[in-house]
């Protein structure tokens, strides 16, 4: 198999050739509602900052972030499982603190910082230390609630750079994990940010 | 239920302002549907079981954010998330109560977002409701929780009157507990309820769980706090699990004590009727004894009188019994 055309590389260009299907066809996008009301409403041209970076996009008044992260951002490091606020798959960071991007409006946060599992490692290609310690713990089984993980832990150690093994435990307990690697996911969270593992205690 | 990925087309309005709010909510009315967090509302308009045509978006709103100390207690604004509310060095100290119930609600996340009003004001959780089936509630001329086959492990003891679905919140026993009082915006002004009139059951009015109308928006929330009354308070949730999910029995209560002895008792318990459930009885046995052991057993005895359980939820008059005989041996 060419090297160059990974799956992931494959699965992504779908996805930009259709994101440009889709913003060409929106143009056409014709308000339905009544239009008596304008006091308010939004404007469908909103510039996000994602990772720093800002970024120019199209969104429906409904889209939710996840969405808009994935399809029209092409970033699909956040990932949607329950799609219900249930699970954590998705999980990013707003202003520093850990929402679920399945249920975030995407207008609701157009004047925030958003921070995606993209936006973890270095400029260099250095991985994040969390990233880093969950590799050597091996925490991840299957991997994919690890996006979401890896984002509540960095809201974690942002606000509380050593947190208690309880406390860990607390910040991650919106994030399911289907393997059942949690102890594996505190292990990493512990090691990252240069504590022992206190293992022994458990429940919330 | 079919599922789906997406809501349906909607428009959104985000006004900055509580005027300009207040004017959509009243101009847009049944047609609009009020969104702080939106934790309450994406299901329902994902699943297609409720329908709107615009959501109004009220967490731009600056003068609807925020925690304040006022005159006789404290103030909350409606959209203040249920995080701030819980870290909150200003209710720790007055109200402790309050920051333990908001807590306790869901998950990191979803209280990183969730509203304080959205968690009064949310809807029940019953599923037969939820998944868009024609019951009582919903306009329809049945309820399919209380039927020889229907699942109602999670579903009402007190208060039934054809539906008997239940209250969820976690911070409203907390504010009826609290003797708190909930301030509603509309065309007319501003009103202000106490946070037990606030919640209407399903004999006053089976299609809402709140006085809500369309065109009403909570604004903000007083709770009376001073500082020289000696308080003790207890809160705890029981649910099947300790994350994400509703109370199957919760219990807020605070004691006012004066010389070891308790003057005044709110005992509230959610989880148990449509609306948060005062344990009146257990308040006025209460009052004028010692909080301890010998209390606590007689309280217990009160505590779920007059239950009226359904064919699977006996075991919450149990419930209500521990978590009574608990708060009071403390």
């Amino acid at each position: 198999m060419n090297a160059k055309l990974t799956r992931r590389r494959f699965i992504k260009g779908v996805i930009a050739s259709s994101v440009a299907a889709v913003s060409s066809g929106s143009a056409l996008y014709v308000n339905a509602a009544s239009g008596a009301v304008h006091l308010g409403i939004v404007e469908r041209l909103i510039t996000l900052t994602v990772n720093g970076r800002k970024r120019r996009v199209d969104v429906l008044p409904q889209e939710m972030l996840a969405d808009t992260l994935r399809k029209r951002l092409g970033l699909t490091g956040t990932k949607i499982s329950c799609n219900r606020g249930e699970c954590g798959a998705c999980t990013v960071l707003i202003d520093d603190l850990a929402y679920y991007a399945c249920s975030t409006l995407t207008h609701s946060v157009s004047a925030k910082n958003i921070r995606t599992v993209e936006g973890l490692q270095a400029a260099d290609g250095t991985l994040h230390p969390l990233q880093q310690a969950f590799i050597e713990e091996l925490s991840p089984q299957c991997g994919f609630c690890t996006p979401g993980q890896l984002m509540s832990a960095v809201a974690l150690l942002q606000s509380s750079p050593k947190p208690t093994r309880q406390e860990a435990r607390q910040a991650l307990s919106g994030n399911l994990c289907r393997c059942g690697a949690y102890e594996q996911y505190l292990n990493g969270v512990m090691r990252a940010s240069g504590q022992k593992r206190q293992t022994g205690k458990t429940g919330l | 239920m079919s599922a789906f990925d997406v809501m349906s087309d909607t428009e959104l309005y985000q006004p900055v302002t509580v005027e300009d709010a207040v004017v959509l909510a009243s101009r847009l009315a049944e047609n609009a549907w009020l969104v702080a967090g939106g934790q309450d509302t994406y299901g329902w308009l994902k699943d297609r079981a409720k329908n709107t045509q615009a959501m109004i978006e009220l967490s731009r709103i600056p003068e609807l954010s925020g925690i304040k100390r006022s005159a006789s207690g404290i103030e909350i604004g409606a959209t203040t998330t249920l995080t701030e509310i819980a870290n909150s060095k200003l209710i720790q100290q007055l109200i402790p109560l309050l920051g333990e119930a908001a807590q306790h609600v869901a998950s990191p996340q979803i209280r990183n977002v969730g509203s304080i009003a959205g968690n009064i004001a949310q809807d029940t959780r019953c599923w037969y409701y939820r998944r868009g089936l024609s019951c009582y509630r919903a306009g329809g001329n049945l309820c399919y929780a209380d039927t020889p086959e229907g699942m109602n492990r999670e579903h009402c003891l007190f208060g039934a009157s054809r539906c008997v679905a239940v209250s969820p919140s976690d911070t409203a026993p907390a504010l009826v507990a609290l003797g708190a009082t909930i301030v509603i915006a509309d065309s007319s002004g501003n009103h202000t309820i106490a946070a037990e009139d606030f919640f209407v059951g399903p004999d006053i009015d089976i299609t809402r769980m709140n006085i809500l109308k369309p065109g009403q928006i909570i604004v903000s929330i007083h709770i009376p706090a001073d500082p020289e009354i000696n308080v003790r308070h207890y809160f705890e949730k029981v649910a099947d699990r300790n994350v994400w999910d509703f109370a199957l029995v919760n219990i807020a209560v605070s004691l006012e004590m004066q010389a070891g002895k308790i003057t005044k008792a709110r005992f509230v318990c959610a989880g148990v009727d449509c609306k948060p459930y005062r344990l009146k009885e257990v308040e006025r046995y209460c009052e004028n004894k010692a909080a301890g052991s010998e209390t606590a057993e007689g309280a217990a005895r009160l505590a779920a009188k007059g239950a009226v359980p359904l064919n699977h939820n006996h075991f919450k008059i149990a419930l209500m019994q521990n978590l009574v005989r608990r708060a009071l041996r403390g």
